[in-house]
């Protein structure tokens, strides 16, 4: 035992009990003090620094450049932001919301290749773990370094998850690799692999998945056709066809659906020949309209294509396998069957016995499907027809989805027009499809419509939605426009009291968001 | 004097916000549209409208130089959202030099501060009124002081008789009443020191080794008190200032460059105390700096992080010299390069050396080169590459991170105090290094080390704070 030691047994029973070594009575709780103080000042003012643990492994390298320095000052100010608390009720006062910049930020930030400054990782791994929206664009900035540090700290663990898995994927060209990996991986490593060979080569990807096809487990099967998606073209028809007689329900029905989106495949050809056989041009009472005679019965060879036989609660069978037939077959079966009527022409034929809505949400799904624009526009209609009436859909959400098809300059005109026709307050949807920034036609129509919903007398926060939207969405180049709009009217005699203020408020909220947006951008470009 | 073209950075605006709700707040602020009337003069003073909730707009206007600032708005946060969003608007560039001049309201401000700045160097030479009447007060003081410093010896001499294992029963009752004892005493310094001591009982593993030592090192300021007429100078000094007598300070005047390494609070139930530490560019020195604010309320002295003060410094006796009270201040800007560093084996003995002058020392500044945190079993640590890693003249973008096994073998490790172990700004540190070697300021001593701020090795211009 050393004199410390015997210094601290002798402090726990106590100097009555155990005086140290040298002394008795009374003083021996000072000598003790005394001894004690030499040593611990002496043992402090030797500290040594003690034996080292395993260093950790190294961060990889991430090649990309490093951010301008006022780029990087604007991400700490929006990570800074994040966390602010929305502000309750309607109004928001004129300044930005900077968590709303964030995602933009990212996307923006990846698009030009920079590398994430390593001071930010800590607030952005935080980011991406409170909003799961920010994750795919936060960890793609945060780079090999950000994975790197989220093993560490199991506050971080959904990074690893998914895409990336938790280690590094080999380089899709390394055979080797690849294959090891694909046999002995984790489940997400697998499914991370197998999307990463793909997109650099389709038919690898697929003899990859071919290769232990048999062995996989159905809900694994199901992940792994998923991944197919990506890259879809006529040589995946036969493995495709090959899935149709798989065990699982839902693997049947992933594959006549991938299938189905490949117009030149057999499936789709038995599909065309079946939906035709229901949908025909009824010529005999003068004027020419389309016909349905729905299937009675879904027999084995539809079954066996995918068609799930029973229809959910509430829809009759028979309207449940015709959408599924239409749905699958290619659209370009339709003008053949029609007399070479084009789809606007067909769309606009009449439909007999009420089969008019099932037909074209059927016609709508196939073109989304198949992502064919000229059926799109023509099942869209005219963006100025009153709503309900007239040929093609009016479903807000079908025609988002229709919408998405368009290419984007075409989009942005078709909603625009539609806001000129009808206002803001059912454009929300409509809106969320068009790229960012909008197109000029849709800035201008948004901004004109706000200014009319202004002078009507309303309160903004009726129109947060895109107002939230305006915000991220349109291009800087219109603040200019809205300048004129910050100003403070005079009250008119039929508005709604104080409303002048808030628009406003709300002008100027959106101005300031928008230069904001073009600062963020403009650093982003300089070097 | 002034550096009136060098902007701040975001960081070093955020640095001033008292508190979290105030950054997030003055963020929102930092753009231009709730702003009007922005302008910024030659004098380094920046002044805006600023559209709030009430009719009127609230007047800013922020001297930089101080920082000082004033402002129309009710708010009891200092300083409020509204400076702080004026100041990232123009750390944004986004204030235009205003060439007629500071508005009157601003101007009647920025005149009266100039007015004061003056008087209060004028006045700073004056003494105490009455030099006997002084005299016999501090004299009282001391004696009230002696006696106190006598009770506390029986207290701990009774303890050590009973033995430290009772201790842990008896509660922390008995630390109380002599806490209060103490403060009746009029030694601070030995309340805090009792306090303490009655937290230790019970808290960790191994607490009875604490225990002593700590019972041991109060001992040691007891009875230096008791012959501190005949201790030397230095010495003297740091007892009377540990006992909590405060004098003040009496250094010879300084002026430097001080690169502000780190700010933080801590605040009991009374007060909110803020460190600030600097590092001379010229001196070497390192300095702290102390701001008080009641409970609740964040100091008033602010300095942003990672900026360079030119300012004049009159440090404390006693402390190892560390303390010192900012005297006059002329520009502030941004900096560049951090401290020299030490090894760690070096920043220890540091702290031994500083140990003959402050035996109650906890820790000692250093700033740390060539460190790599690591995981033991015990939690992190910083290890220390500086001596076996082959200084090789290859730049850094084009430097191989891997470590060869065996190739860089850590030269022993210091590990990170108990409070940086849980602290968010541990992985910032983690962050930065990558893994690779890193320079890092912060406190070393018997606790560990706790990290207050880093230099990325790709980026040594910017102070990352770490606390």
């Amino acid at each position: 035992m050393d004199a410390w030691e015997e210094l601290v047994t002798s402090a726990l029973l106590g100097t009555d009990r155990k005086p140290p070594a040298g002394s008795a009575g009374d003083t021996a709780a000072v000598a003790l003090l005394d001894a004690a103080a030499v040593h611990t000042v002496r043992r402090r003012a030797g500290l040594r620094p003690g034996p080292a643990a395993a260093p950790l492994e190294a961060a990889p390298e991430d090649g990309r450049r490093p951010l301008p320095d006022a780029a990087r000052r604007r991400l700490a100010q929006l990570l800074a932001g994040r966390a602010a608390p929305a502000p309750s009720g309607g109004r928001r006062g004129a300044a930005p919301d900077l968590a709303e910049l964030l995602p933009q930020w990212l996307a923006a930030a990846n698009e030009h290749g920079y590398r994430a400054p390593a001071a930010a990782l800590p607030a952005l791994l935080d980011a991406a773990r409170a909003r799961t929206d920010l994750r795919p664009q936060a960890l793609a900035f945060a780079g090999p370094r950000g994975l790197w540090l989220a093993r560490l700290n199991p506050e971080w663990k959904f990074a690893l998850r998914g895409a990336g898995g938790g280690g590094a994927l080999p380089d899709p060209h390394d055979g080797d690799a690849v294959l090891a990996l694909w046999e002995e991986g984790l489940f997400a490593e697998r499914v991370a692999l197998l999307s990463a060979v793909r997109a650099q080569d389709p038919a690898r990807g697929r003899e990859l998945l071919a290769s232990t096809w048999g062995e996989e487990r159905a809900e694994d099967r199901l992940m792994f056709l998923d991944s197919l998606r990506a890259g879809l073209g006529p040589a995946d028809e036969e493995f495709l066809e090959a899935a149709l007689s798989d065990r699982s329900r839902n693997v049947r029905a992933t594959a006549a659906e991938l299938l189905s989106a490949l117009p030149a495949s057999a499936l789709a050809a038995r599909m065309a020949e079946r939906a035709a056989s229901c949908v025909s041009l009824d010529r005999t009472e003068g004027a020419e309209r389309i016909v349905v005679e729905a299937p009675h019965e879904c027999d084995a060879g539809m079954r066996n294509d995918g068609v799930v036989p029973t229809p959910p609660t509430g829809r009759g069978e028979r309207s449940w396998w015709l959408g599924q037939l239409v749905e699958a077959a290619p659209l370009d079966c339709w003008p053949r069957r029609f007399g070479g009527r084009g789809p606007e022409e067909i769309v606009a034929l009449p439909v007999t016995d009420d089969w008019r809505g099932e037909l074209h949400a059927a016609w709508c799904r196939a073109a989304v499907r198949q992502r064919n624009a000229d059926w799109s526009r023509a099942l869209l209609g005219s963006p100025a027809a009153p709503q309900a009436t007239g040929p093609g859909t009016s479903s807000l959400a079908e025609r988002a989805q229709l919408l998405s098809t368009l290419p984007a300059e075409e989009r942005a005109a078709w909603v625009a027009s539609f806001i000129a026709a009808h206002g803001l307050s059912e454009a929300f949807q409509l809106l969320g499809v068009c790229a960012v920034p909008w197109a000029e036609p849709l800035g201008r129509a948004v901004v004109d419509a706000l200014d009319i919903a202004r002078d009507a007398g309303s309160y903004p926060w009726s129109f947060s939605g895109v107002m939230g939207l305006a915000e991220r969405c349109l291009s800087p180049s219109a603040a200019p426009q809205l300048a004129a709009l910050t100003a403070l009217p005079a009250e008119a005699e039929d508005a709604s009291p104080g409303a002048g203020g808030y628009w406003s408020e709300a002008f100027r909220r959106l101005v300031s968001t928008l230069e904001l947006r073009a600062s963020m951008h403009a650093e982003l470009v300089s070097p | 004097m002034t550096d009136q073209g060098v902007r701040w950075t975001a960081e070093q605006v955020l640095a001033l916000a008292p508190d979290d709700a105030s950054r997030k707040a003055g963020s929102k602020l930092g753009v231009a549209g709730p702003w009007s009337g922005a302008g910024r003069d030659g004098s380094a003073a920046v002044w805006g409208l600023c559209e709030g909730s009430g009719r009127t707009p609230y007047r800013t206007v922020v001297d930089t130089t101080g920082p000082a600032y004033a402002c129309s708005c009710p708010s009891r946060k200092f300083p409020c959202k509204h400076a702080l969003g004026l100041l990232l608007l123009w750390a944004g560039g986004g204030v235009p030099d205003g060439a007629a001049g500071a508005p009157d309201w601003a101007e009647e401000w920025l005149a009266g501060r100039r007015e004061r700045a003056g008087g209060a160097r004028a006045g700073a030479a004056a003494g105490p009124a009455d030099p006997e009447a002084a005299r016999r007060r501090a004299e009282r003081r001391a004696a009230r002081i002696t006696a106190g410093a006598e009770e506390l010896e029986r207290r701990l001499a009774d303890l050590l008789r009973g033995g430290l294992a009772s201790a842990e029963s008896a509660g922390s009752g008995l630390w109380e009443e002599t806490a209060a004892r103490m403060v009746d005493a009029q030694a601070p310094g030995l309340a805090g020191r009792v306090r303490e001591l009655g937290a230790i009982p019970g808290s960790v593993a191994g607490w009875p080794v604490r225990l002593l030592e700590e019972c041991a090192l109060t001992h040691l300021l007891d009875r230096a008190w008791l012959s501190a007429d005949r201790l030397p100078g230095p010495l003297a000094a740091t007892v009377r200032s540990r006992v909590g007598l405060s004098a003040p300070p009496e250094g010879p005047e300084l002026r430097d460059r001080w690169l502000v390494l780190a700010q933080y609070d801590s605040a009991d139930s009374r007060l909110t105390t803020r460190r600030i530490w600097l590092h001379g560019r010229t001196s070497g020195r390192t300095a702290l700096l102390l701001s008080f604010g009641a409970a609740g309320r964040a100091p008033e002295l602010a300095l942003p992080v990672g900026s360079e003060l030119d300012a004049v410094l009159r440090p404390y006796e006693g402390g190892g010299g560390l303390r010192a009270e900012l005297v006059e201040r002329f520009g502030l800007s941004s900096s560049a390069a951090p401290p020299p560093g030490l090894s760690l084996t070096d920043a220890l003995a540091a702290y031994g050396r500083a140990l003959r002058e402050d035996p109650w020392l906890d820790a000692w500044p250093v700033t740390l080169a060539g460190v790599v945190p690591a995981r033991s079993d015990d939690g992190w640590q910083l290890t220390d590459t500086s001596a076996a890693e082959p200084r090789s003249p290859v730049p850094p973008h084009t430097r191989d991170r891997t470590p060869a096994p065996g190739g860089v073998r850590p030269n022993g490790a210091v590990p990170l105090s108990r409070g940086a172990q849980g602290h968010s700004g541990l992985w910032r540190l983690v962050a930065l290094s990558g893994g690779g070697p890193i320079t890092v300021f912060g406190e070393i001593g018997h606790r560990g080390f706790t990290p207050l701020a880093a230099w990325e090795p790709e980026a040594p211009g910017e102070t990352v704070p770490l606390v």
